[in-house]
């Protein structure tokens, strides 16, 4: 009988052996299934070219129309300068610091803020000891720490680091708490009726289902650090790309300065690019299809 | 496994002297008052009664989400003193772990316990096996139809050999069809484990159809109205819900609720809309000209 009842409610998830569909036909469904994601990646390649001429064609006119082009480098001019920098160990190290000052940031920032926001979100006494200390420092700007951190860390590269650290943390910090708020009491029960006690339902129950939530604070974190680390560089640093661009500024070399925002927005986007790959690999229930 | 099957009936269960209230601004609320029921190992047992009449609260407090504010509340004389594995529940909401496969969610209950992997897996593909679920072992919830849905949340509450089953409307949110299928799977798993079932359910016809016995419940502070027995063989048929039998209960039934739901309602209907209906109650209760 149970094998009727599943046929009966007729669900398309287990779909009947037929005989293998050729090529043709494959292809032709892969087209319709994904017709959508392949017209939006057209079109994401069309405005990026469409992009890249305005700007070519602004520059190499030098337009003058309220904003002025006539010091702005030109596409051309920022690819000469790209391909000089990439045989250039010193732009290499500038990257890799800042690629460091990132990681060690933003990971503190993760390492302490989920834990944190995990325990806030189920101890009611942690949660009101710590919140209004949170609250009052959250709306201050990581760039407004730099001074305090240049008092509070022995090196510049620890105080760098620390503004990273803070620019992250916030955003980390209260989309886990959010994401703990928002657990199904339900499932909760759920689960106490199954036996689980509390240590079991915080890693089974509290922490997948928050799991999302998380995610979305370590890619607002992400962008964050990326907005501190670039400003504490271009103030107190002496390398990284963020002081790398305000060089280029200071020393006239127009081109490097498109160059050097260009790397820190490709870094940026790579960074959050490897944080929603993790996501997809933690929750694979949340993939779609 | 074997002591899923054991052929002993189990899950005894006794309310009594229940009365259950909370505080609010304006003094203490009772919500459910003077209640006895119990369950005899092995019964089907249905509570039914107008909407917030306090069933859920009851069946909480036997999972023991709740605690009595007077009364005890006891399964084969042990108090319940909070939830626990020997009390399998099913919600309507379904309330399957989503980040869990179908046979994750099932081994849950046996995880929990401490068995080791490879014998619960086998257990919870036995378990998925007799209701037919084992083609979807590893597709996530989400990807299921609501009655597959409750169909795992019910195998998932028996996986640990519970003594009680206890159902919070478990098919409200299904259609019709899926319903009267899930009954049936549901009679057919109680009769094979032999083990107490506690339903709620405001669907008359639904609790006629699965009980031994049917409690019905007074419109808050709810208690106990009345106690029906339901004599109707077993094992019952789709085509019983025709016969006369079954249709004086259901009779019986619905007029002890609608007495109720009058009751629960009568303020709000006398205050607005008998006035645009132009009815006259000349002193009778709401219930009486109705």
């Amino acid at each position: 009988m149970p094998a009727a009842i599943a046929e009966a409610e007729r669900v398309p998830a287990v779909t009947p052996p037929v005989a293998p569909p050729s090529f043709g036909t494959l292809a032709l469904r892969w087209y319709r299934l994904n017709q959508g994601r392949l017209r939006a990646t057209a079109i994401g390649i069309i405005s990026l070219l469409a992009f890249l001429l305005v700007w070519h064609l602004l520059t190499t006119y030098r337009v003058v129309f309220f904003v002025r082009f006539t010091n702005v480098p030109s596409p051309v001019a920022v690819y000469g300068s790209f391909t000089k920098a990439i045989h250039d160990p010193k732009f290499l190290m500038h990257i890799v610091l800042s690629c460091r000052r990132i990681l060690v940031g933003f990971s503190l920032a993760a390492i302490v803020g989920v834990p944190l926001g995990l325990i806030m979100g189920r101890f009611k006494l942690v949660h009101e000891v710590i919140f209004p200390v949170a609250e009052v420092l959250r709306p201050i700007p990581a760039i407004a720490w730099v001074p305090m951190a240049i008092m509070l860390w022995p090196t510049n590269e620890q105080s760098i680091v620390f503004i990273t650290f803070l620019g992250s943390f916030f955003p980390i910090l209260v989309n886990t708490l959010h994401g703990m708020t928002l657990v199904d009491p339900v499932l909760v029960r759920a689960a106490q009726c199954l036996g689980a006690r509390e240590r079991a339902i915080f890693r089974e129950v509290y922490f997948p289902a928050s799991l999302p939530h998380i995610f979305t604070g370590l890619t607002v974190g992400m962008g964050v650090a990326w907005v501190s680390l670039i400003a504490a560089e271009m103030i107190s640093g002496q390398y990284g790309i963020g002081y790398f661009t305000w060089e280029a500024y200071s020393l006239v070399q127009y081109a490097d300065i498109a160059l050097g925002m260009i790397a820190i927005g490709v870094l940026g986007l790579g960074s959050s690019l490897l944080i929603r790959g993790a996501g997809h690999l933690v929750m694979p229930w949340r993939s779609t299809r | 496994m074997s002591e899923m099957l054991a052929s002993e009936p189990k899950g005894h269960i006794e309310v009594k002297n229940f009365s259950l209230s909370y505080d609010s601004i304006e003094g203490p609320v009772q919500a459910v008052t003077d209640t006895q029921i119990h369950v005899k190992p092995g019964e089907f047992v249905s509570i039914v009664g107008p909407s917030g009449c306090g069933k859920s609260t009851l069946l909480n407090a036997v999972a023991g989400f709740l605690k009595p504010t007077t009364g005890i509340v006891t399964v084969d004389g042990e108090r319940v003193n909070g939830p626990s594995a020997e009390r399998g529940m099913v919600f309507q909401q379904y309330s399957l772990f989503p980040w869990k496969t179908v046979r994750e969610n099932v081994e849950f209950g046996l995880k929990m316990r401490g068995m080791p992997r490879s014998q619960r897996e086998r257990a919870a593909r036995t378990l998925l096996g007799l209701a037919g679920l084992e083609a979807f072992e590893k597709h996530y919830p989400e990807k299921l139809s609501g009655g597959m849905k409750q169909r795992v949340g019910i195998v998932r509450a028996l996986a640990t050999g519970p003594k009680v089953l206890l159902l919070d409307e478990p098919f409200g949110a299904l259609d019709a069809q899926t319903r009267v299928i899930m009954q049936q799977i549901l009679t057919n798993m109680w009769q094979r484990l032999k083990i107490s079932v506690l339903f709620v359910t405001h669907d008359i016809d639904e609790a006629i159809f699965l009980s031994d016995r049917v409690y019905c419940m007074t419109a808050r502070p709810g208690s106990i109205k009345a106690e029906i027995p339901i004599p109707l063989e077993r094992p019952r048929q789709q085509s019983m819900m025709m016969s006369s039998e079954f249709l004086a209960l259901r009779r019986g039934l619905m007029s002890l609720i609608r007495e109720e739901s009058l009751k629960a309602m009568g303020g709000e209907i006398n205050d607005m809309g008998m006035q645009g209906l132009n009815i006259e109650l000349h002193g009778h209760s709401l219930a009486d000209v109705i």
